[in-house]
């Protein structure tokens, strides 16, 4: 099922495990490659190692087992070269809702990160073309906690991409966002993976979104499952099927862990 | 008195030109410990000079210095610690902040009790400045705010989200221990104005009450720095017109401004809202 030799891989993860505090296996002999300007959407169960496998590929957990690349370099030995073509956007419940900085404060920190020198002028340029991009440029003095949940998703977009990255990692980056406000934030994903040529990884619970937007899969809970077209993967009602147990066995999973360290919580149904 | 003859002391002008100092760095530092919900490490810090000073009084060396190196190799111990062995931020407040003071208990029992100088440490002795006390303060607070403007964009960045911070190349540890430095050399700095109990309140209130505001990151630093430099200008003045300890007008007056601020803040809200209607905007309305 996985290939591993590519001609132009931007990412290339092989045989990849990481242990939690040497014993909770959070991922388990991950293996995948992804090409220039695939738009790759990474499916799985709350606790399934979608984030963990982010960490690794960012750098963020050094003391993985196995080999993470991007743009056919080891990670760790040219972390801050290759993540100045990285765009990096957290899951959204982890930024600091009161910061006092206004939108254009925040799309600017993205060129913290860039390698080269640039005039003040084009640092501004660069802030106002991304802001445009993302259609926020009207909301630059605003606040952070002024803009409704999905216009802040689009803020920390145009942050990532301020430096034009070749690669975008977003993770989750819709939940607890409006209906709405997600469609919106879809096209612009794929007007930024179409028009812009960015490389997206997408991780998502939301399958419909998933099989709309990625053109490859990867769906995970520990292990790899599945990666490959998405087509392949939404075609095969095998493949949904054992997606949706194995998300079944993970909640379990999740209960049983929250039932054993805080018995009180857990409803007696 | 008028104004310009209190201005004419030796005393007045070096407390003010100190004051103005400290209450720059204590809201430039401030502002980012707020922001990252560590709003007690100032005051822990205190404390913890507070039993450096006490290691001073009671070997015989300057207080101040031993305050400085106290706190720092404490700031950054406990800095590491939490990194290493994950203590909570709020935990290891409450280690420094006890174990600061349990030293200088134990140190002032041993030496037979309170001296005059640490009751003005503790107090704060901001019209007792001497010129050369002045010119290290001016020259701290120069330093202090130098690296907090070279490193000003990154440390907004940490603060916003660490995580990202780290994505974008920024070596975050670095700037970490460089940023609690700057914060263990503010308050040893400060602590002769305002006094170990009180120095938190000038590292906090500006900053709470700049936040309120609701203006840009940049916006909110000047308001802060502006807040509490008036706090300490007109509370040296009104102290001294009072005859009350300045330390305690300096405090005072930051937490009126910051109530007037909120009562501000609330009246117009309530005005916007409807709940109070103002005469000229009922007639309008007809």
């Amino acid at each position: 099922m996985l290939n591993l030799t590519s001609a132009n891989p931007i990412v290339e993860i092989d045989h990849l495990s990481y242990w939690y505090d040497s014993s909770f296996l959070s991922l388990d002999d991950i293996s995948f490659v992804m090409e220039q300007a695939d738009l790759l959407g990474i499916i799985g169960p709350n606790g399934a190692g979608k984030t963990t496998l982010f960490n690794c590929i960012l750098g963020i957990l050094p003391d993985y087992r196995g080999n993470v690349k991007l743009f056919g370099k080891e990670i760790m030995k040219n972390r801050k070269v290759l993540l100045s073509k990285v765009g990096y956007v957290p899951q959204h419940a982890s930024i600091e809702q009161s910061f006092p900085a206004n939108i254009e404060e925040i799309v600017s920190f993205g060129l913290l990160g860039s390698l080269e020198k640039f005039s003040r002028s084009y640092a501004k340029d660069q802030v106002h073309k991304a802001m445009q991009i993302v259609g926020l440029i009207d909301k630059k003095n605003k606040r952070f906690n002024e803009l409704s949940g999905g216009q802040q998703q689009r803020v920390l977009i145009a942050k990532a991409m301020v430096h034009n990255p070749k690669l975008l990692i977003l993770d989750e980056p819709t939940s607890g966002i409006d209906e709405d406000a997600q469609d919106k934030f879809y096209d612009l994903i794929r007007k930024l993976n179409a028009e812009e040529k960015i490389s997206i990884i997408l991780s998502s619970h939301d399958l419909d979104a998933i099989s709309k937007l990625a053109n490859k899969v990867a769906c995970i809970n520990r292990k790899m499952h599945f990666h490959g077209d998405a087509k392949d993967f939404f075609g095969d009602e095998n493949m949904l099927k054992t997606y949706y147990e194995s998300s079944m066995q993970a909640h379990l999973r999740l209960h049983q862990f929250n039932a054993k360290s805080n018995p009180q919580n857990v409803p007696s149904t | 008195m008028t104004l310009l003859e209190i201005l004419e002391f030796g005393f007045m002008q070096r407390a003010l030109i100190s004051g103005i100092a400290v209450a720059t760095i204590c809201s430039a530092i401030g502002l980012f410990l707020v922001l990252r919900k560590h709003s007690l490490f100032g005051d822990a810090m205190s404390h913890v000079a507070f039993g450096g000073l006490s290691i001073g009084l009671f070997l015989n060396l300057y207080p101040i210095w031993t305050a400085y190196a106290f706190t720092l190799i404490a700031a950054l111990g406990i800095t590491k610690m939490t990194d290493s062995i994950k203590i909570p931020p709020d935990s290891s407040v409450a280690i420094l902040l006890s174990s600061g003071l349990a030293i200088g208990i134990v140190l002032i029992s041993l030496s037979g009790g309170y001296s005059l100088d640490l009751f003005s440490f503790l107090f704060g002795s901001i019209l007792l400045i001497s010129t050369q006390d002045t010119i290290t303060i001016v020259f701290l607070s120069i330093s202090v705010l130098s690296i907090i403007a070279i490193m000003y964009r990154r440390l907004m960045y940490i603060t916003f989200d660490d995580t990202q911070a780290r994505v974008s190349g920024i070596n975050v540890k670095f700037a970490n221990y460089v940023f609690i430095v700057l914060a263990a050399i503010t308050v040893v700095t400060s602590i002769r104005l305002v006094g170990v109990l009180l120095i938190s309140a000038l590292i906090v209130l500006p900053n709470i009450t700049a936040i309120l505001f609701g203006k840009g990151f940049k916006k909110t630093a000047v308001i802060s720095v502006g807040i509490a430099v008036a706090s300490v200008v007109l509370g040296i003045i009104i102290s001294y017109l009072a005859n009350v300890a300045p330390a305690g007008a300096i405090v005072l007056t930051s937490v009126a401004i910051f109530l007037c601020t909120i009562v501000t803040r609330e009246i117009r809200k309530s005005i916007r809202s409807g709940k109070i209607t103002e005469p000229t905007v009922h007639n309008r309305s007809h």
